[in-house]
């Protein structure tokens, strides 16, 4: 068996996705619809929830107390997704996301992780010396007064971070408070910034 | 069991991978700290048991905080590590 | 960066010991991985990764498979192999491992749907 899984990647999922329709499990067009559907899942759902949430406090509130709900309440469909925790960033507290042992990601709200998500580096490194990692990659520099707390996605949830509002955004509607909030900032590498 | 928010707890020493293929979502840094209950996530089928296709029984997960220096002492004095962790890896500390 | 080597323990959280077993997926603090720069790019997911991330949703929503299985089948991945292997290169040979080993394909099947190479 262990030869037939050292075959190229390619070729294993030309095999696989014959088999799989041969046997009624998955057809193309299930496949595709599939892909279409995941593809719909971008930073920009998530970047909605924090500008709803900046400017609607009983809307922070439901995002605070279950993510998943919050999500649904602006049509980001959860069905069978995981259980979305969020995260709130302080002036005194940083959330950073990781994930040591896979690459769990709030894939509902985010869309899929990003490359350095599920990289050894990240994964290694945030844990362990996450001030000095974001400092370096992301020029994030947290200062030595906010306290850090990394957060480790082991286990049934998904967890986003809910970043602080900029200064000089007072009047601003949701959707340019939505256009500043990148894939980083709900995950802790990055802060939004005006 | 259930852990009241506050309890302090410390995560069982112990290294299953010595006994065989396991699937752990325990991390390998965090066997033998001490750490304190932020609260009980929900009740989740055992994934060390759903990632063989056995018969998978609720457990407790709990959201637990560590000082992060405590585990490495090299980053910054003050910052934490919270992580998911399920009941049968945690013991009274 | 600084590393201190731990406090006179036998054993505590965190430190680098060597001999206590670690599965090569368990990354958090790995020492060699800890001077190695992220690679903050973005890299857009080829066809092939999204046809397989699309095949393992599949086989999650009808119960083929699960999500933990199918890391299961990624952490059986050889060490080498598993930092040699892209993200959904792992996957689609756990896919296949978890397939073969649930008898929803056999090995016969596969031989023959993968032909001559």
């Amino acid at each position: 068996m262990s030869d037939l899984l050292e075959t190229q990647s390619e070729r294993l999922l030309e095999a696989v996705r014959g088999l799989l329709a041969q046997k009624g499990i998955a057809s193309p067009s299930e496949i595709s619809e599939r892909i279409a559907i995941t593809d719909r899942a971008s930073p920009g759902q998530g970047a909605r929830m924090v500008a709803k949430a900046w400017t609607d406090p009983a809307y922070r509130a439901l995002m605070l107390a279950d993510g998943a709900k919050a999500a649904e309440a602006i049509g980001i469909p959860m069905r069978g997704m995981p259980p979305l925790g969020v995260l709130e960033n302080t002036p005194e507290l940083h959330n950073l996301v990781v994930c040591t042992l896979c690459s769990c990601y709030p894939r509902a709200v985010l869309g899929y992780p990003p490359f350095w998500y599920k990289s050894a580096a990240y994964r290694a490194r945030a844990v362990r010396d996450p001030r000095t990692m974001l400092a370096e990659e992301w020029q994030t520099v947290i200062p030595a007064e906010v306290k850090l707390r990394v957060v480790d996605s082991t286990a049934d949830y998904r967890w986003m971070v809910l970043p602080l509002r900029p200064a000089g955004t007072d009047g601003w509607s949701e959707d340019r408070l939505a256009a500043i909030v990148r894939e980083g900032d709900m995950i802790g590498v990055t802060i939004p910034t005006v | 069991m259930t852990l009241a928010p506050g309890s302090a707890v410390r995560v069982r020493l112990d290294w299953p991978e010595t006994r065989g293929p396991v699937h752990i979502r325990t991390p390998w840094y965090l066997r033998g700290a001490r750490g304190t209950v932020v609260r009980h996530l929900g009740d989740f089928p055992n994934p060390e048991d759903l990632a063989f296709a056995r018969p998978a029984e609720r457990r407790a997960l709990y959201h637990v905080l560590f000082d992060q220096d405590a585990i490495w002492r090299e980053d910054h004095p003050g910052d934490e590590l919270l992580v998911e962790l399920y009941e049968h890896w945690l013991e009274p500390a | 960066m600084r590393f201190h080597p731990p406090r006179g323990m036998r054993y505590a959280p965190g430190m680098d010991n060597d001999e206590l077993p670690r599965a090569h997926h368990d990354l958090g603090g790995v020492p060699k991985f800890l001077c190695e720069p992220v690679d903050v790019e973005p890299h857009a997911l080829t066809d092939f990764d999204k046809e397989v991330d699309a095949i393992r949703q599949i086989l999650g929503a009808k119960q083929v498979m699960s999500v933990d299985e199918l890391r299961r089948g990624i952490e059986a991945i050889p060490e080498a192999e598993y930092h040699r292997l892209s993200y959904y290169r792992r996957w689609i040979r756990s896919i296949t491992d978890n397939l073969l080993r649930k008898g929803v394909i056999t090995e016969a099947e596969l031989r023959a749907a993968l032909g001559s190479p």
